[in-house]
């Protein structure tokens, strides 16, 4: 019988209910609002826990499906379900709430019912947006999102937060209005605005492409991608640490789940066609965001575009998948990459949630973020130094950690593509290694810095909690991936089985059978590409 | 024509407000200076017994038309939700307003009479079935908003906003009067479904034909506000009165939705080819330099104005689809914008006090802490315009887009998209004065319990209808179904 109970439901209601109920209590009683967000987000949490204990890792159907109408007179329905590749996520969201809001506890003085509440509404909405399975609801869960967000970056972010605010939302605002115009189009050729029917919808080349491209500005900004990246460090630096930490573990992850449940199922030719355009952006993304982030001053910016460089890698993962076809011949191996692509984004989740909590540590103490103002902190805060360590380590992908798995898995299947594609992306592991490490060296070791160095205390119960809890998850992924990975398996071996079925007609299944005797031929592109005729 | 008695229950509400009007009238001369609040109770009354008489009528009929006056005047589906929403409207009017006319002296029975013939004017519009009718009503309307607009009469800039109204609405309405007699001279009918019929067997070969409908069209984008006839909606939204502007920002839109259906596409359906070609002009028009002019705007009553003009440009989008979804997205559209344009213009009131105008966009700054209720309305109304989920003002659009998908114009979807991202940056603006800008003025607040339930009601409304809007839009399907 548990299985018919609405999780998904509860998981996405019960934190907007709780959360309006937070911000209605108001601030006469701060502590009491703050236990009660704390209870929101830990009942939330405890919710989302039957989507895993429940789900049946050996399918790739849609799981803890709930149906119904909403609105009849276009056939959009409440259409809800997850399958191994959103549940992780849905995990991920949860779990990471309670220590955002951990996180404003204390620091957070001004109006500290609206900030919670204002995040725990998020946890609801983004809960949404992995679990719709409607194309409307999708979209409506994905724009409300940007409500909560712009007003916690402009009414709790640092001193330039309105421009970076509204950067932040005319920017997502622009990619995702585009997106919905491709997802009425598709209404009138499927009928109707269910995700899964989207997938088996027979579209031609002209029609695929306009769809990819407008799905790619949706997801590319929200990613964000190389050249639509730069929205991302302004919010980021700019955002109460809460926001960066959501912003970073969750919000990104969007984009890349919006690559893998819309672009590849449903415009799979288009995706195989221009495929060498997402490749292309991911490894600016990895090696040229890598330099930039290595000239940064601010801890925050650095982070943020370690960040780009490390979601570059996520969709390198996803993509990859149509080179290796023409590579090999065989889809052996391209769920590898998008599998990696997965484990990424979860152990991003951890890794730059935990380094965004660590530098709003030392915020919170030194109200500056610029790595010159630090030095030699661990002298001060042994404690908080171990962890930023281990957290730095995480991020430059040493064994070990949930890093290494992703981005090892990501470029053993690029290596399957092409050697110079593995080549470029295997740089991250310089890349990261020197922009995090130089930057740990510049902050926690060394001689004691200043005098305001001096006198930091280490870290107290509530963030010793937090930074333990996310390094648990993180040695957890990293040593033993597997049930991770099992989850997610079948999802998405059932993703590459889909997409190796051209969607056009006259060539069906032409990428498995047309396999190039000499391998990275332009002319097994050429092949693909649309007739003209 | 024959008088039946079955005539008055078709035009009851009409006779209601009728009444209600008439009653202030008399009223108004026997009650002292500080007892105008009758005056209100009396006005709430009637339109409370109006939405009543509306709600039992509709539900009586249901979707049979019913005419009274020969074809003269018709009551179907789709003037009891549009007349049930005028209503409401005006009453959220007189609610917000009662604070604001009361210090400026401007609390007298006249103000109450001349928003309620209005209203009886839009009435009118919404069941008109034949151009004389809806001429009528037109008429009515307009006279009374010019006396609106210029009802503070040592107001120069009210003076002067209410002199170009009635310029260029006299203007609009001679082109409309002009088109009416080229179609009556090509037709021999006024009534909408005898014009429908000799149109349907003349076709396009009778060139009167045509150019009444151009005549017709430009009147009717007047009464809307459509660029190029667009150039009274700043000037008179600033101009006005805030509780006026409010009111003839809201209500006058869905009869001018009323108008152009009745006439469009009751009338003249068998020139739909010609008149959908035009308003996709009219309507790119409005969404390009309404949206990129109310940038400019430091002016909030002259920034929705600009607003109010791309928006009709989004109603003219489903109007141009010629489908019965597109008729409905447009009616869920002119509905959805009533009420939004009510709430943001009912927070200026509301802000406003003695003395004091809030009409700069800085004049909003820190109304999150001085009134954080007030405030929280305000962005509700100001992303729905922006047209951000869960508020009402997503569906509107979706809803529209839609249709115009339908029938093949993705381009102009992707226009329509483009300038609604251009939109949203003002209405961000607003927020952002709302809530991240530090106060400017710690005054308080109005207080009034009216005004405080009206804001709530109208605010609630946008996310209301954003997440459960199957039942307004299946009131507007059914609308054009039967």
């Amino acid at each position: 019988m548990l299985p018919q109970f609405p999780w998904l439901s509860l998981v996405i209601w019960l934190p907007i209910i709780g959360g309006l109920a937070v911000i209605a209590n108001g601030d006469k009683n701060a502590e009491l609002t703050k236990r009660m967000a704390l209870a929101v987000a830990v009942a939330t949490f405890v919710a989302s826990l039957p989507l895993w204990l429940l789900f049946e890792p050996g399918t790739a159907a849609m799981q803890f499906v709930e149906r119904g109408q909403w609105i009849p007179a276009i056939s959009v329905e409440y259409y809800l379900g997850v399958d191994g590749i959103s549940m992780p996520l849905i995990l991920l969201t949860t779990f990471v709430t309670i220590f955002v809001i951990i996180a404003g506890w204390e620091v957070i003085t001004y109006r500290p019912s609206y900030y919670m509440g204002a995040f725990l509404i998020m946890t609801g909405i983004m809960v949404g947006v992995f679990s719709a399975l409607d194309a409307i609801l999708f979209y409506f869960f994905w724009e409300a999102m940007l409500i909560p967000m712009f007003i916690i970056i402009g009414v709790w972010g640092g001193p330039n937060r309105v421009y970076a605010t509204i950067k932040f939302f005319l920017y997502t605002f622009f990619g995702s209005v585009f997106m919905l115009v491709a997802l009425i189009y598709m209404y009138f050729q499927a009928d109707s605005f269910s995700i899964p029917d989207f997938h088996g919808l027979q579209l031609g080349m002209t029609a695929q492409v306009l769809i990819f491209l407008a799905f790619l500005i949706a997801f590319a900004v929200k990613v964000p991608m190389f050249p639509v990246h730069t929205w991302l460090p302004d919010a980021h630096v700019e955002a109460p640490t809460g926001g960066s930490v959501i912003l970073a573990a969750i919000m990104l992850k969007i984009g890349g789940y919006g690559f893998l449940r819309f672009s590849l199922p449903v415009t799979p030719d288009a995706s195989a066609s221009l495929d060498w355009l997402i490749i292309a952006l991911s490894l600016i993304a990895v090696v040229y965001i890598g330099f930039v982030a290595l000239v940064q001053d601010d801890m925050k910016k650095l982070i943020a575009y370690s960040s780009i460089a490390h979601m570059g890698f996520v969709t390198l993962g996803f993509f990859v998948v149509f080179s290796i076809v023409r590579h090999t011949g065989s889809a052996d191996g391209a769920a590898m990459g998008i599998a990696g692509g997965m484990v990424q984004m979860i152990s991003h989740g951890f890794i730059s949630g935990a380094l965004f909590l660590c530098v709003g540590v030392l915020y919170d103490r030194m109200h500056s973020r610029k790595i010159a103002d630090y030095g030699g902190v661990i002298n001060t805060m042994p404690w908080f130094g171990a962890f930023m360590v281990f957290f730095a380590m995480a991020n430059a992908g040493l064994p070990g950690t949930s890093g290494f798995v992703g981005e090892f898995m990501v470029i053993l299947a690029s290596f399957r593509a092409d050697f110079w594609y593995a080549l470029l992306a295997a740089t991250t592991l310089i890349l990261a290694a020197a922009f995090t490490l130089w930057m740990v060296k510049r902050v926690v070791f060394g001689p004691v810095g200043n005098a305001q160095v001096a006198v930091l205390k280490d870290l107290d119960r509530r963030e010793t909690l937090n930074l333990g809890a996310l390094a648990v998850a993180t040695l957890a992924i990293g040593l033993w991936p597997k049930p991770l990975v099992d989850v997610m398996e079948p999802s998405i071996q059932h993703l590459v089985d889909h997409i190796q079925v051209s969607k056009l007609p006259e060539r069906a299944a032409i990428r498995v059978q047309a396999v190039p005797q000499a391998v990275g031929e332009p002319a097994n592109l050429a092949q693909l590409l649309p007739r003209t005729d | 024509m024959n008088f039946q008695a079955i005539d008055l229950f078709t035009l009851l509400p009409e006779l209601v407000v009728l009444i209600t009007a008439c009653a202030v009238l008399i009223a108004d001369l026997y009650l002292p200076e500080a007892r105008k609040d009758v005056n209100q109770l009396i006005s709430f009354a009637g339109l409370g017994v109006a939405i009543a008489v509306v709600g039992i009528v509709g539900f009586a009929w249901g979707p049979t038309p019913t005419h009274a006056f020969g074809e003269a005047f018709v009551r179907d589906p789709m003037s009891d939700l549009l007349k049930g929403v005028v209503l409401v409207v005006t009453a959220l009017a007189f609610a917000y307003s009662a604070r604001y006319m009361r210090e400026r002296s401007l609390w007298v029975g006249e103000f109450h009479v001349l928003m309620l013939f209005a209203l009886l004017g839009i009435l009118i519009m919404i069941s008109a079935n034949g151009f004389l009718v809806m001429y009528l009503g037109l008429e009515l309307l307009a006279l009374c908003l010019y006396a609106l607009v210029a009802f503070n009469r040592d107001s120069s800039t009210g003076a002067e906003a209410a002199m170009k109204y009635f310029v260029l609405g006299a203007l609009g309405s001679g082109m409309l009067l002009y088109g009416i007699s080229m179609l009556y001279g090509a037709t021999g009918a006024l009534g909408f479904a005898a014009v429908a019929e000799a149109v349907a067997t003349q076709g396009m070969e009778n060139r009167i034909l045509v150019f009444g409908l151009v005549f017709v069209i430009i009147g009717v984008a007047f009464k809307f506000g459509a660029v190029p006839f667009h150039m009274w909606i700043p000037d008179v939204y600033q101009g006005a009165p805030t509780p006026v502007a409010l009111f003839l920002s809201s209500a006058p839109k869905v009869a001018a939705f009323a108008m152009a259906v009745r006439i469009l596409v009751d009338g003249l359906p068998g020139l739909a080819s010609e008149w959908s070609e035009i308003l996709v002009m009219l309507s790119v028009l409005s969404l390009a330099i309404g949206n990129v002019v109310a940038i400019a705007q430091s002016n909030i009553k002259r920034m929705l104005g600009y607003s109010t003009i791309s928006h009709v440009g989004f109603i003219f989008l489903g109007l141009l689809a010629g489908t019965p979804d597109g008729y409905a997205a447009a009616m869920f559209y002119a509905v959805v914008y009533a009420l939004m344009s009510a709430g943001a213009f009912g927070v200026l009131v509301m802000i406003s006090h003695q003395g004091f105008e809030a009409e700069n966009l800085d004049d909003l700054k820190g109304l999150g802490e001085r009134d954080a209720w007030l405030a929280a309305m305000m962005t509700l109304v100001m992303f729905s315009m922006a047209g951000v989920p869960p508020l009402v003002g997503f569906m509107a659009k979706l809803l529209v887009l839609q249709a115009v998908i339908d029938i093949g114009l993705v381009w102009l979807a992707i226009v329509a998209v483009t300038f609604s991202i251009v939109g949203a940056f003002y209405y961000l603006r607003v927020v952002k004065m709302i809530y991240f800008d530090k106060p400017e003025l710690d005054a308080a607040v109005d207080g009034a319990r009216d005004a405080r339930i009206a804001v709530s009601v109208n605010g609630l409304s946008m996310l209301v209808l954003g997440m459960f809007p199957a039942t307004l839009l299946a009131l507007c399907e059914a609308a054009f179904t039967g």
